[in-house]
């Protein structure tokens, strides 16, 4: 976070300086701006987001599942998975979220929605049918950490940053072209060498500020997810039961098509079909949305046998 | 001056740190309290449940009027408990006779393959498990409020303002801790 804060302030301030700057005026105009404009976003997808998420996935509500089941195994089975929501809210001591269903024969989950009070849980009907009771609830828990975790409020509010520090290098950029290089020399002859020094970082900032903003909100991604793993397992006491469900998930290789891209950092695995935990390379993780599903997996064995062992 | 402004600020800002330290245990304290009342959500809705099932699996099962029996004396004392005590170890009789009951019920093939019995054992196993972890929950949460409540320097503060240390759900009774044994032969009881 501090990192993101840096990089907003280094940009948003530059322009301030360099291409509004008034030694007069103390006001940090374009961060202001920036800031609102970016808040403003975020403020609307946290509101409305969840809504937009479900509905460009066509989930369907449970009830409505449960009700025209179409053979009495389905509704069983819906039934477990109404139970399983229900039983984890009670762990975690949130309120029961909204579940729904995705008619998607690819195993996969999310958890959307501005607190936990108005959250809501879908999975896919691949899902629900592939895993046996113990492994939904491992799932389950799982997303119900990111609800406890606030994970989806942290993501927006990421986003929103990253949105801003986008608006910001766009307008620095524009205004590089566009002329505001006359204040940049006149500022430039009276500040000295640390003005310049502040110009170049700047300027660098401004090029790469999109980029380090998107690789940065991925890293805070990937480390939610290993934080809500650890708190399913807390959740459930069962840590190899979501061990079992990521691995027959992973099996699964196919990628979900209902669940769209913007949406992909909210599943409990890459809805995006890449094979990441096949290629280890530093690269192929840095642009992940979530970690190797082999080190997840791997971390969630550790916990499992390190309970083990000091129990017996 | 500036001596008198050093103090005044110091004392204006172990007054918020104290606040902040109460309003905190007072949030715990409550969650705690919810925490309790969750589990006696849940056993109720047990016993609601219970009349049910055992109406629906009478038909099949003539020859479990014993294990039937059970289940239906145990909910009714359960009902009837008095005090926190007492609830506690006649939930734990009922908890073995249903066990003994849904585990008999293994034995009656016509019996595994109705759905509606299937449904009625899925919300049995549902109830049972919601309990489970209301209990954890309660723990969970009980633990936090003494965590916060010992430790320094909040634990000099606590008793003054009357937080008294939440006691943990524990198993009463030592035959609780007993696996149930459950009887498969075919003999009438």
């Amino acid at each position: 976070m501090a990192a993101f804060i840096a990089i907003f302030l280094i940009v948003g301030l530059g322009i301030d300086v360099f291409v509004i700057g008034d030694a007069q005026s103390y006001l940090p105009i374009a961060t202001i701006a920036a800031l609102a404009i970016g808040g403003g976003r975020a403020w609307w997808s946290f509101k409305y987001g969840d809504r937009a998420v479900l509905g460009s996935a066509d989930a369907q509500p449970l009830e409505d599942r449960i009700r025209e089941a179409a053979t009495e195994d389905d509704r069983l089975r819906y039934r477990q998975f109404q139970n399983v929501v229900e039983e984890m809210a009670i762990a975690a001591g949130v309120p029961t979220p909204r579940a729904y269903v995705i008619p998607d024969n690819d195993p996969n989950a999310f958890a959307t929605g501005p607190d936990p009070a108005h959250a809501s849980i879908a999975a896919t009907d691949g899902l629900i049918r592939s895993l046996n009771r113990e492994e939904l609830q491992g799932v389950v828990a799982h997303e119900m950490g990111h609800i406890r975790n606030l994970d989806i409020r942290l993501m927006m509010v990421v986003a929103a940053l990253v949105g801003a520090i986008v608006l910001l290098a766009d307008w620095s950029t524009r205004a590089m072209r566009f002329g505001g290089t006359r204040r940049m020399r006149r500022s430039g002859k009276g500040g000295g060498a640390a003005v310049v020094v502040f110009l170049a970082v700047w300027l660098v900032a401004a090029v790469l500020a999109p980029i380090i903003g998107r690789l940065l909100a991925l890293a805070v991604s990937r480390r939610r997810e290993y934080l809500a793993d650890a708190t399913g397992a807390e959740l459930t006491r069962n840590p190899m039961a979501l061990a079992n469900a990521l691995e027959k998930i992973e099996d699964a290789v196919e990628p979900t098509p209902a669940i769209k891209r913007g949406t992909a950092h909210l599943c409990i695995a890459d809805p995006l079909g890449k094979r990441i935990g096949e290629r280890e390379s530093f690269w192929a993780n840095v642009w992940a949305t979530h970690p190797p599903m082999a080190r997840r997996i791997a971390a969630l064995k550790e916990m499992a046998f390190g309970s083990a062992a000091a129990g017996s | 001056m500036a001596p008198v402004l050093v103090l005044v600020a110091i004392v204006v800002v172990a007054g918020l740190w104290l606040v902040g330290m109460y309003n905190r245990l007072v949030a715990l304290k409550n969650q705690t309290q919810n925490g309790w009342r969750q589990i006696d959500v849940q056993l109720k809705r047990r016993h609601d449940l219970i009349p049910n099932l055992v109406n629906t699996v009478k038909g099949a099962m003539e020859f479990e009027k014993g294990t039937l029996t059970a289940v239906m004396e145990a909910r009714a004392k359960a009902m009837g408990a008095a005090g926190p005590a007492d609830a506690s170890r006649k939930e734990g009789e009922l908890s073995q006779a249903l066990g003994r009951l849904l585990a008999v019920a293994e034995n009656y093939p016509q019996l595994k393959s109705n759905e509606n019995v299937k449904m009625l054992q899925e919300e049995l196993s549902g109830t049972e498990n919601k309990i489970g972890f209301a209990r954890q929950f309660y723990n969970d949460i009980a633990t936090k409020f003494n965590i916060a409540r010992e430790t320094f320097p909040t634990n000099l503060f606590a008793n003054m303002f009357g937080f008294a240390p939440a006691e943990l759900f524990q198993i009463q009774d030592a035959a609780d801790r007993q696996v149930p044994t459950v009887d498969l032969s075919m003999s009438k009881s």
